[in-house]
């Protein structure tokens, strides 16, 4: 038996919307902040995945994306360290094509089929670069979903899968690419999605000895929202069957997107309900489970609802087309050239830095962050455990709103943050206004990229007021 | 333990101009102070048997001092302590006098800032991880002055006023101080009313970048009676080194514990009970303005939370009860880092040799200086006491 035991998402706090200066579309989108990429989302929605379950469980993780910041050097391996999992686990990259979501899905539920692993973390993001203006940027959406596939404790079981494999070149980046490059739309559609989705459904059901009306939700890939309807009416569907594409409100997430909608479908919390996701590049995965009287329970995650309804519209195209360093300004404020980081210090501090642990004196219980060697209320020497800070709540104690220190978003937040669990640290915050943050803010903190130099992506925790649904 | 308390004396002391020294070297601005310091006491290089140099970022080694002196193969020492350094480097030569080691020492403090290009301190940092947010000084004090304003429950508007009124006060003695960076009033309005740097502080609550050097001659007070009759006495030295960061939850950052400590050092050597009454006038560290009036509070000047009452009344004015920063302070005279904790005693023995000119005050006998170098949290806290002879 293996499926789905957790599932949770992420999607970043800004939108593109009617409200944005600049940005000609009726509907709004997700865009990730200047310091977000498809391993920083990967990481939050793997926390609202593994909300409340312990992490040592854990025995793999996978990371399905189109935008890895590395070509070479595995991204799961940063996922599962800052997500504090551990060492003995396997980890794999499944990029390159928008199917590798599923892919990474069916990758994890073979695993757990063969007893090789009983839980492992899949986690889907991406956050793809239209060219501005153009019609990819307008429809696509930033974020990332995850899901714990188990042995037990299953809310979602597997109920088949079928697959097609056919190269076809109709949405591609080479390397050295920045934006999306598409070939011919109606070639695109009639020849590749419409023929090869029609194609991977119509074999699934063939081969499970379904039809059309044994499926409660449909989790379908698509291009845009107008495609969406039509592909899901083409192959059969009633409308009520379809799970919202949730185009106008987030954009076509890549990778992620069908397991978004996925996520999505689980929310419904209805038992004995077929779902259906179904991906589309180079080919198609559609991959069915079954929900189970579990998933009455409910989920201690944002998932998508959540982080949809706590979005926040941005005022300007500009301040995105400089954040994507696609409007390249002047920088606001003159300051000495970002040094690279030494590596040799990142791999040592990696406990603090990357799983944010801070350290709880054995002796007399103070928290400290970062760890220290003596303590730094009873001076003990060498006697603490690690404590993840990561995943506690904090509150502003003081902060700064710097307008020298050359940051993206001027003026930079400099917070003085007080964890609940004890402990206190001097950190950025983000994904912020300037005129919420206040004394005795309510923060969570999240996994941030700093600045890339000499190509290493320097990742480290920031604060964030604290995401809850409207 | 005896302490320093009238055991050396200073003989002989030198100020570069400060400002923008866009045509002079760090080598330049020191033979502009040493110079001026050797004529003071009336002595050459070649009288001089050992140095120190405090420096941030201008040198590595104290070699450069000996190289622009031509100082004669004596021991120098370059000393680097944060925004403290000048006053440690004085510090570090007062103590090799009190042991008996030398008759006759230099102390400089030398630092050159506007080379970089940048506007703000811009000193690079060693790379590491590189992960701690960038916190640049005015931030680093803006953290504080949120905090002190919440703590004590002051309205934005009427916080801002106060740290108006602390930057308008040393604008005016400023224009007092030929060798200051800024000579020029700004009034408490145009302070309040300026630019966020980094909020709630605006351009006018910080302090000058500068380039400038100062310099001090350093004897036993024996050797000081056959100098000169107006030599000044050393009565206190403190030095307080913070060690807990900000990783202590119960930290409020509205008062700084290694002012406090260096301060109550400074004071017991000396046999100091009531600073405010004794002291007749104080150069402490206004970096920024936050950081003078939090200052007034650690040094026991003022009761905790109340020193804005003092700044409304006028205290630290150079006509007040106990005035503070007479030659304009960091905020005006500037801030080379390296030079300013001697810079400050300078001001402090010209006052109490009745040399201070339009700013002199009426017949002091007791002055302090006090440096404030790092982050809050993290401090090096220099405090010096000098007073003049029986």
């Amino acid at each position: 038996m293996a499926g789905i035991s957790a599932s949770g998402a992420y999607i970043p706090r800004y939108r593109l919307g009617p409200e944005t200066d600049g940005w000609d579309s009726p509907g709004q989108r997700s865009i990730a902040n200047f310091d977000e990429d498809s391993v920083s989302m990967a990481v939050a929605a793997g926390i609202d995945c593994l909300r409340g379950r312990a992490r040592e469980e854990i025995d793999g993780l996978l990371f399905a994306s189109t935008t890895p910041p590395y070509a070479e050097k595995q991204c799961a391996s940063i996922i599962a360290t800052a997500l504090d999992l551990r060492r003995d686990i396997f980890t794999a990259d499944i990029t390159d094509v928008l199917r590798a979501g599923t892919t990474a899905l069916k990758s994890a539920l073979d695993s757990v089929v063969a007893g090789s692993a009983k839980h492992v973390l899949v986690v889907a993001s991406d956050n793809r670069q239209g060219a501005p203006k153009g019609e990819a940027e307008r429809n696509s959406g930033d974020g990332a979903a995850a899901f714990v596939i188990s042995n037990e404790g299953i809310i979602a079981e597997q109920a088949g899968f079928h697959t097609i494999t056919e190269s076809l070149i109709d949405t591609w980046r080479s390397a050295g690419d920045r934006f999306i490059r598409s070939w011919e739309d109606r070639f695109a559609i009639e020849e590749g999605l419409e023929r090869i989705l029609a194609e991977a459904i119509s074999g699934f059901f063939d081969k499970e000895g379904l039809s059309v009306k044994d499926v409660a939700k449909l989790a379908l890939y698509s291009p845009d929202a107008r495609r969406h309807g039509q592909l899901a009416r083409q192959l059969g569907f009633q409308a009520d069957q379809v799970q919202d594409p949730l185009f106008g409100r987030m954009g076509n997430t890549g990778t992620a997107f069908p397991l978004m909608l996925l996520a999505s479908a689980l929310e419904d919390r209805a038992p004995d309900q077929l779902l259906l996701a179904v991906s589309y590049g180079d080919g198609s995965d559609v991959l069915g489970f079954r929900t189970t009287p579990n998933i009455a329970a409910p989920g201690s995650g944002l998932s998508v609802s959540g982080y949809l309804d706590s979005g926040q519209v941005l005022d300007s195209y500009e301040t995105y087309a400089k954040w994507r360093d696609v409007w390249l300004t002047d920088s606001a404020s003159r300051r000495p050239q970002a040094q690279a980081p030494s590596v040799t210090a990142m791999w040592r501090e990696s406990d603090q830095n990357i799983k944010f642990h801070g350290a709880v004196c054995n002796q007399c219980g103070y928290v400290q962050y970062p760890p220290q060697r003596v303590c730094v209320e009873c001076q003990t020497k060498d006697d603490s455990a690690p404590v993840r800070l990561s995943d506690k709540p904090g509150t502003v104690f003081t902060y700064s709103l710097d307008y020298l220190a050359g940051t993206v978003d001027m003026p930079l937040a400099i917070a003085v943050v007080d964890f609940e669990a004890g402990g206190r640290v001097l950190c950025m915050m983000t994904d912020r206004e300037v005129d919420e943050v206040k004394i005795g803010l309510q923060v969570e903190m999240s996994f941030r990229k700093l600045r890339v130099v000499n190509g290493i992506h320097n990742y480290y925790w920031k604060a964030v007021p604290v995401r809850k649904a409207a | 333990m005896s302490g320093i308390k009238d055991r050396v004396a200073v003989i002989g002391m030198g100020c570069s101009k400060f400002g923008e020294r866009w045509d002079s070297s760090s080598s330049d601005l020191i033979v502009e102070a040493a110079y001026e310091a050797f004529e003071d006491a009336g002595i050459e290089g070649k009288d001089v048997q050992a140095a120190w140099l405090g420096t941030v970022g201008s040198f590595r080694t104290g070699q450069p001092l000996a190289a622009a002196l031509k100082l004669d193969y004596i021991p120098i020492t370059r000393v680097e302590n944060a925004c403290a350094t000048a006053t440690d480097a004085f510090r570090n030569a007062c103590y090799a006098v009190a042991a008996g080691i030398y008759d006759i020492v230099l102390a400089v403090g030398v630092e050159k800032l506007k080379d970089s290009g940048f506007s703000g301190l811009a000193v690079a940092e060693p790379a590491g991880a590189d992960v701690n947010p960038p916190v640049p000084p005015p931030s680093q004090f803006a953290l504080a002055a949120t905090r002190y304003f919440h703590q004590y429950d002051i309205p934005y508007e009427e916080g801002k006023m106060t740290l108006a009124q602390i930057a308008a006060k040393n604008h005016h003695n400023g224009t007092m101080s030929p060798k200051a960076h800024f000579q020029r009033e700004v009034s408490a309005d145009q302070v309040a009313n300026a630019p966020m740097v980094a909020w709630p502080l605006g351009l006018f609550d910080c302090c000058g970048v500068s380039d400038g050097a100062a310099a001090a001659i350093i004897t036993t007070p024996e050797i000081a009676k056959t100098f000169r009759d107006d030599y000044i006495l050393v009565k206190g030295l403190g030095l307080s080194v913070g060690a807990f960061g900000i990783m202590r939850n119960d930290w409020d950052f509205t008062h700084f514990p290694e002012s406090v400590r260096a301060s109550q050092a400074a004071y017991q050597e000396a046999g100091i009970s009531d600073p405010r009454q004794e002291i007749d006038l104080a150069m402490v560290h206004d970096c920024f303005t936050i950081t003078e009036l939090i200052i007034y509070e650690d040094l026991g000047f003022s009761p905790r939370g109340r020193a804005s009452d003092d700044v409304a009344a006028g205290t630290f004015s150079l006509e007040g009860e106990l005035p503070v920063n007479t030659d304009g302070g960091l905020k005006c005279f500037g801030h080379p880092i390296g030079a300013s904790g001697i810079r400050m005693i300078y001001e402090v023995y010209k006052q109490l040799q009745g040399k201070a000119e339009k700013r002199q005050l009426k017949d002091p006998t007791l002055g302090l200086t006090h440096n404030l170098g790092g982050r809050p949290g993290s401090f090096t806290c220099s405090v010096a006491l000098f007073g003049t002879r029986d």
